[in-house]
């Protein structure tokens, strides 16, 4: 199951700040999209807006054919539409596998619910703490947690926010491989993600966006080429590091430092 | 955070570990809960027969009176986490409903009994309005605005013609003999009492029951994993006000009079919350276990003293203290304590040159059918 989600031109203002204005983006089916940009761009505001956590002022948000333009958050997931959360969302008070069987099922009985949510588990590395309560487990386990509980109904298209985010660097490394599987698998990710080796080398397709507007859009390559990404970065200051190397090492190579040193950290 | 972890199943096929919790259960330990509920049972049917003082039964009504309220509260508020501090307006509802229909249907006796289903169906009706309306906001502004009902049902009460303004309305009374004449009453009681731990019971091992507490936790990602949240919580509310509706109208049934400061009375919230938290908020015995001890302790207060407060003062001071020191309630913090003394116990035993014995995970609500599945490993 897969699909294209498409944003077409997006906008959204909180009282005098205009968050999002006339931003499109598309996430073509079975393909990775990466969505960067400096802090307060309005990457998440997009993703709320996307998967009905944020009314929006104009534009249209399409999956496949159908239109799910405002559509209330159970209803996108129902349409096959799974998201994490920047801030880690789990819900501490119940054990890892009952966090598992939260999400809507179509047509599994109990015993088959539990053994595809313990599938997920061991997919994603951490069955082993099935009985445990979920608040007991460390941040990184966490993430892990949250992606394995959006995969359970299967979604056509996942969204992820910094998925890399405050991780360390081994884990990094699994959760760019668990990402790249599913995706050979057919399914459609659309992440923001502020670590560069990671963005570069797992997106098919990159779009950047400053101040709510998106500025470019294109393969990895093209992206960072473009003048105006390194502009919306670095604000034209002239003597800096360009926070996108040429030759983008292999994703868990943190030898050098995260991008997020020069993009200034996470946002939130 | 899970050191200490045993590392089975880590590597072994996914499908072997969660599709046989039951048989990693502890016999012996469901075998004792099981013969623990038959003798609690047991002893709450026979109790009127055996203590047949009327002060003694007639506590043991309004106990078990309690023990559904609080559990119906606790199926709402403890599973979903949205505090009701207006639950005495399903309580009165469904107490005035019983007074006025047996007057104005000629109820009398113990056909009066068949009313309250009918009562407590009235406070699930009550409740519709009311929950899309309060639920449509969380946490200290929900507490505030159940508040707002409570006052709201308490002065129509005091006004309106149906409910006899101020000056109250009397309930028929039964002519049952005066040495037995709380029994049918307790039974009554037991049976509302049944129903609403059964309810919780079933609730809490549900998906149903999945979904409320995951509301609780994080409503907004429930929302976002397919959970749809607002008819969730208010058919739960509505269940809880069905109950709740019920055990008001047999009350002003049992106490035989129907003023609105008592049928609306502020205290009736604040105890039944503190019984839930009291016991242990979002599990089954906990409600059940606050109200069998505190009901009792308030109602001999009351009987101590003819003009004092003592009661009150008592309460607001226990609540002070449950929130600071059992803020999870007595059942849930005691399960953690029993289950680090048996962790103890296992790292002695390891120590003294035994094999090793895997440490459980930290206990959580009881009635997680998961985390016995951890602790049912260390006791060799």
């Amino acid at each position: 199951m897969t699909a294209t989600l498409r944003a077409e031109g997006v906008s959204k203002s909180f009282g005098g700040l205009q968050a999002l204005s006339d931003c499109s983006l598309t996430a073509e089916a079975g393909r990775i999209t990466g969505l960067i940009g400096p802090n307060g761009s309005g990457k998440t505001t997009l993703f709320n807006a996307i998967t009905g956590y944020e009314r929006i002022d104009a534009g249209e948000v399409y999956l496949g054919d159908r239109r799910i333009t405002g559509a209330a958050p159970q209803r996108v997931f129902a349409y096959g539409v799974g998201r994490t959360f920047q801030l880690t969302r789990i819900f501490p008070r119940l054990t890892v596998l009952e966090n598992m069987l939260v999400p809507a099922q179509r047509g599994l009985s109990g015993r088959r619910h539990r053994e595809h949510a313990m599938e997920l588990l061991s997919f994603t590395g951490i069955a082993n703490h099935a009985n445990a309560l979920a608040g007991t487990l460390s941040y990184g386990q966490r993430k892990l947690l949250e992606l394995s509980y959006v995969l359970v109904a299967d979604p056509a298209v996942v969204l992820l926010d910094e998925p890399a985010g405050g991780v360390n660097p081994s884990l990094i490394n699994h959760i760019a491989a668990r990402i790249r599987e599913l995706n050979q698998g057919g399914k459609t990710f659309l992440l923001v993600e502020h670590n560069m080796d990671f963005v570069m080398s797992l997106c098919d397709q990159v779009t950047v966006l400053d101040s709510g507007t998106v500025v470019a859009s294109g393969t990895p390559a093209e992206v960072r080429a473009d003048p105006r990404v390194l502009d919306a970065y670095l604000g034209g200051a002239p003597g800096d590091d360009p926070p996108v190397a040429a030759e983008p090492p292999a994703v868990g190579d943190q030898s050098r430092g995260t991008p997020d040193d020069v993009l200034g950290g996470s946002h939130g | 955070m899970t050191a200490g972890q045993p590392a089975t199943g880590t590597t072994g096929p996914a499908t072997a570990e969660p599709t046989q919790p039951r048989p990693s259960r502890l016999p012996a330990s469901r075998l004792a809960g099981g013969a623990g509920l038959v003798v609690l049972i047991a002893v709450i049917g026979v109790f009127p027969l055996v203590f047949t003082n009327a002060t003694v039964t007639n506590f043991a009504v309004i106990t078990l009176i309690f023990v559904a309220v609080v559990s119906a509260w606790n199926l709402f508020s403890g599973f979903s986490g949205y505090l009701s501090l207006g639950h005495a307006v399903f309580y009165g509802t469904g107490a005035y409903f019983l007074v006025v229909a047996a007057k104005d249907w000629n109820f009398t006796g113990s056909s009066v009994f068949w009313l309250l289903p009918l009562a407590g169906l009235v406070a699930a009706v009550i409740a519709v309005p009311l929950g899309l309306i309060a639920l449509r906001v969380r946490r200290h502004t929900f507490v505030v605005i159940t508040i707002a009902y409570f006052f709201i049902a308490q002065l129509a009460a005091s006004n309106l013609k149906v409910t006899g303004g101020s000056s109250g309305l009397l309930p028929p009374v039964p002519n049952y003999a005066a040495s037995t004449f709380n029994n049918p009453f307790y039974y009554v009681a037991m049976l509302i009492a049944a129903i609403a731990v059964v309810l919780a019971w079933v609730i809490r091992r549900s998906r149903y029951g999945l979904q409320l507490r995951a509301i609780r936790d994080d409503e907004d990602r429930a929302a976002g994993l397919g959970v749809r949240a607002m008819p969730v919580k208010l058919s739960a509310l509505v269940l809880s006000a069905f109950i709740t509706g019920m055990a008001g109208a047999l009350w002003v049934y049992f106490i035989g009079e129907a003023f609105p400061q008592f049928v609306f009375d502020p205290l009736f919230d604040l105890a039944v919350v503190l019984m839930g938290f009291f016991g242990g908020l979002g599990t089954v015995a906990g409600p059940v276990l606050g109200a069998l001890v505190l009901e009792p302790t308030q109602q001999w207060l009351y009987l101590q003293e003819t003009n004092g407060y003592s009661a009150e003062i008592l309460f607001g001071a226990l609540f002070l203290v449950v929130i600071l020191f059992l803020p999870r309630g007595v059942l849930p913090t005691g399960a953690e304590y029993l289950t680090s003394i048996r962790a103890w116990i296992a790292r002695r035993r390891s120590q003294e040159g035994g094999p090793p014995v895997p440490v459980p995970e930290p206990a959580g609500q009881s009635g997680t059918a998961g985390q016995s599945s951890t602790a049912a490993g260390e006791t060799s």
